[in-house]
């Protein structure tokens, strides 16, 4: 079976290993979470009710306001945060937050990645490689 | 990144360690979306509530606040965004001691690092709007969103870190809305119905956010029958800024930027075309109508309300009495007016409460909702429904005189 190894346009942050939590839908942590309970709290949001703690997010796009870009210092401090950010497309704001708090995302490929990934595999993210990837391992 | 002597010094540290995280926070942010050098800025606006900073985030600006003051000073104006509270309604809000600290502390941070605390987000109406052209870096999407597309400004959405570093540094990675080709229109909406209230406009918003749906997407409206004023414009661009994270618009033969189209959709060049008419608007409102006699409070906020929206409402409340918490949240710049020409008392002698510097939504929502048995909202912000759900509410959204009536007719509390 060929490896399953996605390649993303940029990334930032450590390495990491963590299980995927796989939506099409957007992010946002003014929008979609309740961080001190860690669980997406948007009604309408497809992980409605999912703990992220831990977890490599893999999502489709950005979305909201500009509160992300503290937020995820804030989440990172408490140690009540995804483990990674895996989006089809990033705003500023992700980017910027991801800046502050050293989180580790990518972002950007050549196919819907929350169509690739199975949701609950174990992955490995490499944002700092040549070339950014998302493994299944 | 290109950087130039000056830039160079900063990251060596040559101008203390503050500019220096600040830059290289800047390069990282430039490097990961493009930038291929800086653009000088004339402004900042921070979006900083402590709701969002928590105590990690008012502690790290805590460190840097003190600095010795000139490595510590921002070195262009930079304002702020709306605070977390109005200490002066705090209890009537139900807020904690522990927040008004923790509020205390990141103003005392912000004003050591030469920040003026304007706790607005309609500064482009009341503190100094920017002009085309003009390179900016703000906070707060409404204000992007505004000041790109109604006063051809140049500004990405930038997040608090990112807008203080760029008052520190005097200037923000040029990637984005800072680039002529980026600020192409991307997508077409063809407007068959023109909104006529705030709630309407709100309510496009929002439907063109979700046709937009991302960051770098540019919507370009025909169809528009009218130049909406400055208050319709701020609901339609606070809406499509929240519903789909687009921080640039274009309203043909009205936006300063569209006069012609030409010259943001290039013949030639085919663009996907989308129509949105009156019953996906009634469609867009329906989805947030809920239950709307069971309402527990009715407020008025996200924008912050302008002059013109603290008289409408004065008027709608003239000679009535509220039975439910009505709150109208404005601008610390419009709260000493809206006092001297009589709206705040006639708004207060209705039973409602002004509040001023914060926003309903940066204001620890979740815990005021369950402070004050708060779980149906009535508003006519589009942005805040699209808010609120995530910190438990279920919101329904109308027009101002709707909330008005709903608020008078009693409400949860009425039944």
């Amino acid at each position: 079976m060929s490896e399953l190894i996605f390649y993303a346009a940029a990334g930032m942050g450590r390495k990491v290993r963590a299980r995927a939590l796989v939506a099409s839908d957007g992010f946002s942590a003014r929008y979609d979470l309740d961080r001190i309970r860690g669980v997406f709290s948007r009604p309408d949001h497809k992980l409605a009710g999912q703990s992220y703690g831990g977890k490599a997010l893999v999502l489709d796009a950005a979305k909201g306001g500009v509160a992300t870009a503290w937020m995820l210092y804030e989440m990172t401090a408490r140690a009540v945060m995804p483990a990674a950010l895996v989006l089809n497309r990033v705003n500023p704001i992700m980017v910027q937050g991801a800046a502050l708090a050293d989180f580790t995302m990518i972002s950007g490929f050549d196919r819907d990645i929350t169509k690739a990934i199975p949701n609950g595999a174990e992955v490995e993210i490499d944002p700092a490689a040549e070339r950014p990837f998302i493994r299944v391992l | 990144m290109k950087l130039n002597g000056e830039e160079r010094a900063m990251r060596a540290g040559e101008f203390g360690p503050l500019r220096q995280w600040a830059i290289e926070h800047q390069i990282k942010v430039g490097d990961y979306l493009g930038a291929d050098d800086f653009v000088p800025v004339n402004q900042a606006h921070i979006m900083a509530d402590t709701e969002s900073l928590g105590a990690a985030g008012v502690e790290w600006l805590e460190r840097w606040a003190a600095l010795p003051e000139p490595q510590r000073q921002v070195r262009i104006p930079t304002i702020t965004d709306p605070r977390g509270t109005d200490f002066a309604a705090a209890a009537r809000l139900k807020q904690q001691p522990w927040m008004l600290d923790l509020e205390r502390r990141a103003i005392t941070a912000f004003e050591g690092l030469g920040v003026l605390m304007t706790n607005t987000c309609i500064n482009y109406q009341t503190i100094m709007p920017p002009v085309r052209g003009e390179h900016c870096a703000y906070g707060d999407t409404g204000v992007v969103i505004y000041s790109n597309s109604v006063c051809g400004a140049r500004s990405n959405f930038e997040g608090g870190p990112s807008a203080l570093s760029a008052g520190l540094t005097g200037r923000t990675p040029r990637y984005g809305y800072h680039l002529d080709h980026r600020r192409q229109a991307t997508l077409v909406v063809e407007v068959a119905s023109t909104p006529r209230d705030l709630c309407e406009w709100g309510a496009l918003g929002g439907i063109v956010g979700r046709i937009a749906g991302d960051y770098w997407q540019v919507p370009l409206l025909v169809g528009i029958e009218r130049t909406p004023n400055s208050d319709e414009m701020k609901h339609f661009g606070a809406a499509l800024a929240s519903f789909g994270s687009v921080a640039l618009f274009h309203m043909a033969g009205i936006t300063p930027e569209a006069m012609h189209i030409e010259d943001i959709a290039p013949s030639g060049c085919t663009l996907p075309s989308h129509a949105v008419d009156e019953s996906m608007m009634h469609a867009f409102r329906a989805r947030y109508a809920a239950d709307v006699g069971a309402t527990d409070v009715v407020v008025f906020s996200a924008p912050q309300l302008s002059l013109l929206e603290m008289r409408d409402l004065a008027g709608m409340l003239d000679g009535r009495r509220t039975t439910i918490p009505l709150l109208a949240i404005t601008s610390p710049q419009v709260k000493p007016d809206a006092d001297r020409m009589g709206f705040t008392a006639r708004i207060e002698a209705a039973g409602g409460t002004v509040l001023s510097g914060m926003c309903f939504y940066q204001s620890y929502a979740r815990e005021m909702a369950e402070a004050n048995g708060w779980r149906r909202l009535a508003t006519n912000s589009a942005k805040l429904t699209n808010i609120l759900g995530g910190y438990g509410y279920i919101p329904a959204l109308l027009s101002m005189e709707e909330c008005v009536r709903v608020a008078c007719a009693g409400g949860k509390r009425g039944r």
